[in-house]
């Protein structure tokens, strides 16, 4: 099969020679030029298809990888320098010499005049080694990606689905990003040097009109129609370390107003100070726990509902508020029906650094009447001594290898929380003034308790039980629009508010005894 | 022939004494009254004899513990008490009030430690027949913690294991790794108001 493949290449390329007239002088129809990506930025690097290879012009090369190149004409062949390093080619020979080890091509090189053509795997088989540079070619996007440079490829689709349009985006390998809308258009920045993507052609333009490069090596941006209303983006996990980024855009049905949050955030001139909000910074990361999920229903209202089920749509429509109205990057704990440890719900935020945690909760109460939404943060009397050993860890000295010492800090890990129940406590007044505004509180709102879900988490954080399901018109309510984004408005405003403290903090020089993070 | 029978019986009489030391002499008098005396006492005043103790149970407005003052069963070791107050937390509440444990939760077992810590095993129940509201899982953990060292001083934490094992949680929210000391800040505090038209 292959040889005949090969000779038929080999007829076709005969073929387009006789017709052409001279073999290469106009060789067919340039494909696309590759991008070289380095530090340096992208720069384009063209190629042409010679006798069925896609191959690089050496000048080319020499340019964009800085290297020398003289023919040898005793030996037929050309020498190629770099970094004090040769790789030895020779005409009509697929095998090469690189760096004194020999290497196979996919094709020999091709001499045509003074110019000295080199197949594509020149460039990660005999350059990248020889000169030790990390290569990465990535031929179906035709892309060279030349040292340490986070270039993650994204591939999108776009599907219709009823009133809503579905882009869903994978991500590999995953890499952090926000989703914010900036006027008629969403803007996803990437954390990354730049993009290797094949992105959709739209096919409702009514709702997304284009799907594009965005401005900024990293960045893309979806051009919104006239019928756009909202959006809700969520990520998911994909196969092998990839991420899926799903952005739901939903059509306005007729004249109706949009359901989700996306009016801007009321101006609110007396709002208290919020000075225990230490830490320096701005707020970046925030970690949304829908609680329960999976085998874990939580609370049940006396209709049905489930505390999960309430949990994971708030937990949506507060990421798309958030990402949308602050502009910052939310991961949920989990973005379905599934079963999560209360230690991984932790450890998530902890390993993306977030800056805040809320854990999202639906009460239950043995007596139908209880009613109205309570925010927790730790309490650490039930911990003893090893909360007081984990709040106040200072960092030890410690000597190193080859002399010297450095400074650690030795905190209790199952207890990092210890340290953070100041600001704890700040965001839960927060949130308790802010929810206040728009949904029944119960009598005692804020409280403390040994909640295990909190325990672990590195950084601020609270959990926030919205109302009781076990009561009849507050079960009606949490499972409503109107009271789902009643919650998200407030959480969103108080975090916002956590923001510009924060911020403030930041510009006026920074905390003094804020934990380093 | 006489003499020798003088020293047969003098020697009879030597060994019946000795035989009667070991079997009934020593053993009574070395270990004092443990046998006879307390299987007696307990089968006889265990159903008669009461303590008054204070037992928790879920308020009106279903947002605190309220301490009543009810009477349990004595038991003695304290071991034995503390069983017979957790059983007795663990059945219903008095009128007005209910109880913060899932109904159909029994006692498996309970140890005590020489620290003070109480391991209190509940049946499954606890968990599965839960409400779910981590109100009301404060409150179950709360009414047996402060039921076991509000009223009696020497134990001094409590931890709750669920058929037989250690868990994370009863119902997705209350820390129950470690052994959990008396707090009482779940109580009702002296201003509660009672509910008006219920």
């Amino acid at each position: 099969m292959i040889p005949r493949r090969f000779s038929a290449e080999l007829f076709a390329a005969l073929l387009l020679a006789l017709l052409v007239g001279s073999p290469y002088a106009q060789a067919p129809a340039s494909p696309a030029a590759y991008s070289v990506l380095s530090k340096e930025g992208r720069r384009p690097l063209p190629s042409r298809t010679i006798a069925g290879q896609e191959m690089f012009a050496l000048e080319d090369l020499a340019r964009l990888f800085d290297f020398t190149f003289r023919e040898d004409a005793t030996a037929g062949g050309l020498v190629v320098t770099i970094r004090n390093q040769t790789i030895v080619l020779s005409a009509g020979q697929g095998l090469a010499s690189a760096g004194g080890r020999l290497i196979s091509l996919s094709a020999a090189p091709v001499h045509e005049g003074r110019a000295w053509f080199v197949p594509v795997d020149f460039v990660s088989r005999a350059l990248a080694p020889v000169a030790a540079m990390r290569v990465d070619v990535r031929k179906p996007s035709r892309l060279i990606v030349v040292g340490d440079l986070r270039a993650p490829r994204v591939a999108g689709r776009i599907e219709p689905m009823g009133s809503l349009t579905r882009l869903t985006l994978e991500v590999a390998p995953a890499t952090p990003h926000t989703v914010a809308q900036e006027g008629s258009k969403l803007v996803i920045r990437f954390d990354a040097d730049a993009l290797d993507a094949a992105l959709p052609a739209s096919t409702t333009p009514e709702v997304i009109q284009n799907v594009r490069p965005g401005e900024g090596a990293a960045v893309i941006a979806i051009d919104l129609g006239p019928r756009f209303a909202t959006f809700r983006a969520s990520d998911l996990p994909a196969d092998r370390g990839a991420g899926r980024i799903v952005i739901d855009v939903m059509a306005q049905a007729g004249a109706a107003a949009p359901t989700a949050p996306a009016q801007p955030p009321a101006a609110t001139p007396e709002q208290p100070p919020l000075l225990d909000l230490a830490p320096a910074g701005a707020l970046r990361t925030i970690v949304i726990d829908a609680g329960h999920g999976g085998t874990e229903d939580g609370a049940k209202g006396p209709g049905g509902t489930l505390e999960k089920n309430v949990t994971l749509a708030v937990a949506r429509r507060l990421k798309a508020a958030l990402e949308a109205r602050l502009g910052v990057r939310v991961i949920l704990t989990r973005d379905g029906d599934d079963t999560v440890a209360l230690d991984q719900r932790a450890a998530l935020a902890n390993n993306n650094k977030a800056d805040l945690f809320v854990s999202l909760h639906a009460n239950a109460s043995v007596r139908p009447g209880a009613t109205g939404a309570e925010v927790f943060y730790l309490s650490l009397d039930e911990y003893g001594e090893d909360a007081a050993r984990a709040a106040h860890a200072e960092s030890e000295s410690l000597p190193v290898f080859g002399g010297g010492s450095r400074d650690i800090e030795v905190i209790l890990w199952e207890m990092a929380q210890a340290r953070y129940i100041q600001e704890s406590a700040a965001l839960a007044q927060a949130i308790e003034a802010s929810l206040r505004e728009r949904v029944p509180m119960s009598a005692r709102a804020i409280q403390q308790a040994p909640f295990r879900v909190l325990v672990g988490a590195n950084m601020p954080a609270v959990l926030v039980e919205m109302g009781f399901l076990t009561n009849a018109d507050q079960e009606k309510q949490l499972s409503s629009d109107e009271f789902q984004n009643a919650v998200v408005q407030g959480l969103v405003e108080a975090f916002s508010r956590v923001r510009d403290a924060r911020g403030a903090v930041g510009r006026s020089g920074g905390p003094a005894q804020g934990p380093g993070r | 022939m006489s003499r020798r029978a003088a020293i047969a019986a003098a020697a009879l009489t030597g060994l019946v004494a000795l035989v009667w030391l070991l079997v009934f002499f020593i053993p009574r008098h070395s270990a004092p009254g443990a046998p006879a005396v307390t299987p007696g006492q307990s089968a006889t005043a265990a159903p008669e004899r009461k303590i008054t103790a204070t037992l928790y149970y879920i308020s009106e407005d279903g947002m605190s513990l309220v301490g009543a003052q009810r009477e349990v069963p004595f038991g003695d070791p304290i071991v034995e008490q503390a069983r017979r107050i957790v059983e007795a937390e663990l059945g219903g509440a008095p009128p007005s009030l209910a109880s913060a444990i899932p109904s159909g939760t029994t006692l498996r077992a309970l140890f005590l430690t020489e620290r003070g810590d109480a391991f209190v095993d509940l049946s499954s129940d606890v968990s599965t027949r839960h409400t779910g509201g981590a109100l009301d899982e404060l409150f179950t953990v709360y009414a047996i913690v402060n039921a076991l060292t509000v009223n009696l001083p020497a134990i001094r934490r409590v931890q709750i294991l669920v058929d037989g094992k250690e868990v994370d949680t009863l119902a997705g929210h209350v820390d129950l790794r470690h052994p959990l000391q008396k707090n009482l800040k779940w109580l009702a505090t002296a201003a509660t108001p009672a509910l008006d038209g219920r």
